[in-house]
């Protein structure tokens, strides 16, 4: 079957030869009209279409947006806070930086809707270290927007006013979990907050209620306002509404970024067809479907089970190639669809390599406040790196595999479950590598790529 | 520590963008680490007096925070992902090749003082692997051979400067 159409709503513009990241070529091409119509509206209405819209949060979780902002505590009297998750860092992620520093007023538009919806009155766009640009055009296209009324006082003429400033990261991974978020916010370590009681619906920033959105999220938000819930669900799949914007990367003809109605592709359409299928001479041995804690998947493997189409149970029965690229169906066969970073290995990878590549990510990223977190993720790096650089033993799977198992669900935050899945997972599809890396190494072809 | 007015103003402005001064501790570290390239200990106390904190409140952030440096660095800083999607496209081979060029290792200033290069985690731009920040500027799909281009600029302006 040929893969279906991409179809850009959030990326319609990016790569656009002419297009400009200024707000002249923004409002040339139908710019803030929406937000002119939103703020004309009563906020619950808003808040209604994105409850029937159906959209899933577009940062990792998939939690759904409209539930996350029914959760917000509106009887406090405390103001309540909007922040822009811009810290894009999960690995294999890629999306928002396009629609940062090509589209950013689509961002500012969708920002603004949803601080109306929500009767916000300030807004922070944190926004990750690394993108120093990134922060510069946020901060001139606030300031244009600022200007033309669009942010600031009196919103499109109306008695309505919130401001949004950006605030930048400092290179710390940890700093995309929301809790870990709003302690970098207020000035500290991003240690995240323990939950109970501390839901940023109830007691985030400062605590007040707070309510934390993607980039990508609050774009899809600015398309719901202007088309309505219900024509937005029609879009994608049920429960997987909307579209969904892949970031594929490693080891394809055509890596890149891709839109497409959620469901509606298949991981072997999306990778064979639409990317141009594997390196020359090589073959797919791998692919983590949704940022680098997503569970890996073999290709060869296969997936049987039962799941629901309509009101009926259906069989399934998927190889790799044959999975739809949803929240859902990921998340049935054991993955998940997180953040949308495709990351592609070929039959070159050697597994271990792989695995002390991600360990090392992980091990440097923990904010150090769990023990099993701090401590697990050390070990797993050290275990890792020591097989591919010192001495390998047999029973090093074993070992690993003790280490991961005592992490998830002992710790604050899902840094604990992201930091021991790869281990999980590779050593549960790759046994036999990591069994067999004491003989593989000896016989290793000078000249490899290093991953670690 | 003297601190261009400049920076002084956008400090006072900064601040005003928050309810409670200590969210501004990240916002006066970036500005001061533009303006003087590095974290100096007079920094730490400076920032905490501005924004009636103790010393530590500030310290423990610094320390926290991979961008912040105690440290100065060379005149350009070359930052080469590490993580997995740019490793796979080897990354490993343009930071040896950096290193090979201003003949330095990962996170120390080289003989000439020209460069850091560093090998930082995941920088957002995996479809185009291998990838370099250098500065405040992206480089894509940097190879080996790539790496060496840039490193002769690099050099060529170091030598004009001379």
């Amino acid at each position: 079957m040929p893969a279906p159409e991409q179809r850009r709503i959030i990326f319609q513009h990016i790569d656009e030869p002419g297009y400009s990241n200024d707000i002249g070529c923004y409002v040339r091409n139908g710019g803030y009209e929406v937000l002119k119509k939103a703020v004309t509206r009563k906020p619950e209405e808003l808040i209604d279409e994105v409850k029937k819209s159906g959209l899933r949060g577009r940062g990792g979780a998939g939690f759904p947006c409209g539930v996350k902002w029914g959760l917000v505590d509106r009887k406090s009297g405390k103001p309540i806070y909007l922040i822009v998750n811009a810290d894009e860092s999960e690995p294999g992620t890629f999306k928002d930086r396009y629609i940062i520093h090509q589209d950013p007023h689509q961002l500012i538009e969708g920002t603004m809707i949803s601080c109306f919806a929500n009767n916000v009155k300030q807004a922070y766009i944190y926004i990750r270290g690394e993108m120093p640009h990134g922060a510069r055009i946020l901060e001139q296209a606030l300031a244009e927007a600022r200007a033309a009324g669009f942010v600031g006082k009196n919103i499109c003429g109306s008695t309505y006013s919130c401001d949004i400033f950006v605030h930048r990261g400092a290179g710390a991974y940890i700093c995309g979990e929301e809790t870990g978020l709003i302690e970098s916010l207020e000035g500290k370590r991003a240690n995240p907050r323990i939950k109970p009681p501390y839901f940023p619906a109830v007691l985030g920033l400062y605590q007040c209620p707070t309510i934390v959105n993607n980039v990508e999220t609050l774009c899809h938000v600015k398309f719901i306002a202007e088309h309505g819930g219900a024509e937005y669900a029609k879009i994608g799949t049920p429960n997987n509404t909307g579209t969904r914007i892949f970031c594929v990367s490693g080891h394809v003809q055509r890596p890149g970024y891709y839109e497409f109605p959620a469901g509606t592709i298949t991981l072997g359409q999306l990778l064979n067809e639409v990317c141009g299928g594997p390196l020359p001479g090589r073959k797919f041995k791998a692919v983590i479907p949704g940022g680098s804690s997503a569970k890996i998947l073999r290709f060869g493997e296969r997936f049987k089970g039962k799941r629901k189409v309509g009101a009926d149970m259906v069989d399934y029965d998927w190889g790799v190639e044959d999975v739809p690229m949803d929240f859902d169906s990921l998340g049935m066969i054991g993955t998940m669809g997180g953040s949308g970073g495709v990351i592609v290995m070929d039959d070159s990878v050697n597994m271990v390599e792989a695995l002390a590549n991600i360990n090392a990510f992980y091990s440097h990223e923990s904010c150090g406040q769990c023990t099993p977190c701090r401590e697990g993720s050390l070990w797993m790096k050290k275990i890792t790196t020591r097989m591919v650089h010192g001495n390998a033993r047999a029973e090093d799977a074993a070992l690993l595999k003790g280490v991961a198992d005592q992490i998830p669900g002992r710790t604050i935050c899902a840094f604990g479950e992201a930091c021991s899945w790869p281990t999980q997972s590779f050593l549960a599809k790759f046994g036999d590598e990591f069994k067999a890396y004491p003989e593989t190494k000896k016989t290793k072809a000078a000249g490899t790529t290093a991953l670690v | 520590m003297n601190l261009k007015p400049a920076t002084l103003t956008q400090i006072d402005e900064v601040i005003t963008h928050y309810p409670v001064k200590r969210s501004a501790t990240l916002p006066l570290l970036h500005l001061i680490q533009e303006d003087i390239g590095y974290i100096p200990e007079e920094a730490i106390t400076w920032i905490a007096q501005k924004l009636e904190l103790q010393p530590i409140n500030v310290y423990e952030v610094v320390t926290f925070y991979p961008m912040f440096r105690r440290k100065p660095i060379g005149r350009r800083h070359i930052k080469v992902c590490r993580t997995l999607s740019c490793a796979l496209m080897g990354g490993y081979k343009t930071c040896e090749a950096f290193e090979k060029e201003f003949n330095t290792h990962r996170g120390e200033v080289s003989p000439d003082g020209e460069v850091t290069v560093d090998f930082v985690e995941c920088l957002a731009s995996c479809g185009t692997a291998p990838v370099v920040l250098i500065d405040d500027d992206l480089h894509e799909k940097v190879d080996a051979a790539k790496a060496k281009q840039i490193s002769d600029q690099i050099k060529a302006e170091a030598a004009k400067r001379r």
